[in-house]
């Protein structure tokens, strides 16, 4: 039976991914924390990680409201944090690009971090899955984590005020980013190009608008594509 | 810390909500299995690695909570995390011994 295998892919989907818990739980309750330090209320707090569901974003978005940028770059600006997951789902296509447009649409929704890292492992693992195996495990794995990143946030929200200044959790979230860019520094690559961004950042930090950040972003993308093609050259 | 304005507050979401979602749909829902462009690809793939630290850099140097003072914590914290998620590609890890390093400090200096 399909249905049969689907269900266990789910379920083997689901065991993969309920690491992740260890790491959407904190960072949906120092979303909450942060939010509510911002002046968001409760409800848009919610509002805000149901419907956005990218934390990188969403602390981007504050961090830049907070300075008085513009909508227009605050929007721009996490946005271009969230780029990220457009290459998620460039990269998932191959493999789950056969399945119902209605099936496509609701796990277009769903791709984060941790979904797209443990499906793509396992569709390049098993390369002979069928589509509807791919799409439980991709299901599965992005289950866990789901109600639990909403329900971290509420309660951060919940807690937040009561938290006192001495926690400095003004600096929760760069230590959280920073966590995050060590293991992506795969290749010579994405080091150069992670060194020319901040350069730039620090250089650039008196330009209006916050715009330093979507300058520094872009230098350091084409450092890091450039440096790409430099290093296949030079390669044996 | 400044009062954001309701309505804007409501623009970021809808507009972040919507925008998020057609970053999603668009190549998994509207590219199918067209091949794209190698050049889009190859800048594609350092998207986070650059916009990440490039949002970063100034809060560490200059962090708000000491009206822009650089400080010896923070920084020290920010090392850390930055070498213990490069060194056991581990992002809990690296959570834990630059908030760790972060408290130590704090109480050791402030």
């Amino acid at each position: 039976m399909a249905s049969a295998t689907s269900k266990s892919y789910f379920w083997k989907g689901f065991r993969d991914g309920t690491p992740f818990v260890f790491v959407a739980v904190p960072f949906g309750l120092l979303f909450g924390v942060f939010s509510t330090e911002a002046g968001l209320n409760i409800v848009q707090t919610i509002a805000f990680s149901i419907t956005v569901f990218a934390g990188a974003a969403q602390f981007t978005a504050l961090q830049l409201l907070q300075d008085e940028t513009p909508t227009i770059i605050v929007l721009i600006s996490a946005l271009a944090v969230n780029l990220r997951v457009a290459m998620y789902s460039a990269s998932l296509t191959p493999y789950l690009g056969a399945a119902p447009l209605w099936q496509r649409a609701c796990a277009a929704y769903l791709i984060v971090d941790q979904s797209y890292a443990c499906s793509i492992a396992q569709f390049e693992k098993k390369p002979d899955l069928a589509i509807p195996q791919r799409m439980a495990y991709f299901l599965g794995s992005v289950t866990p984590i789901t109600p639990l990143w909403v329900l971290g946030t509420c309660l951060g929200a919940v807690l937040g005020a009561q938290i006192p200044e001495s926690w400095a959790l003004d600096f929760a979230l760069p230590i959280t980013f920073l966590a995050m860019i060590g293991p992506m520094m795969r290749t010579l690559a994405h080091v150069i190009a992670a060194l020319v961004a901040i350069v730039v950042a620090l250089l650039t930090v008196s330009v209006p608008f916050n715009l330093g950040l979507l300058i520094a972003g872009a230098a350091g993308m084409m450092a890091g594509a450039q440096a790409e093609l430099m290093l296949k050259r030079n390669a044996p | 810390m400044n009062q954001i304005d309701q309505t804007t507050i409501w623009i970021i979401i809808v507009g972040l909500a919507v925008g998020s979602y057609a970053l999603r749909f668009t190549f998994i829902g509207l590219v199918g299995d067209r091949p794209m462009p190698p050049w889009l690809l190859r800048h594609l793939r350092y998207t986070a690695v650059a916009i990440l630290p490039a949002l970063i850099a100034p809060l560490v140097v200059w962090p708000a909570a000491t009206e822009g003072q650089p400080d010896i914590p923070r920084m020290s914290a920010a090392a850390v995390a930055l070498s213990v998620g490069i060194l056991t590609k581990n992002v809990l890890a690296a959570i834990f011994t630059g908030a760790a390093t972060l408290y130590t400090l704090l109480y050791l200096v402030g």
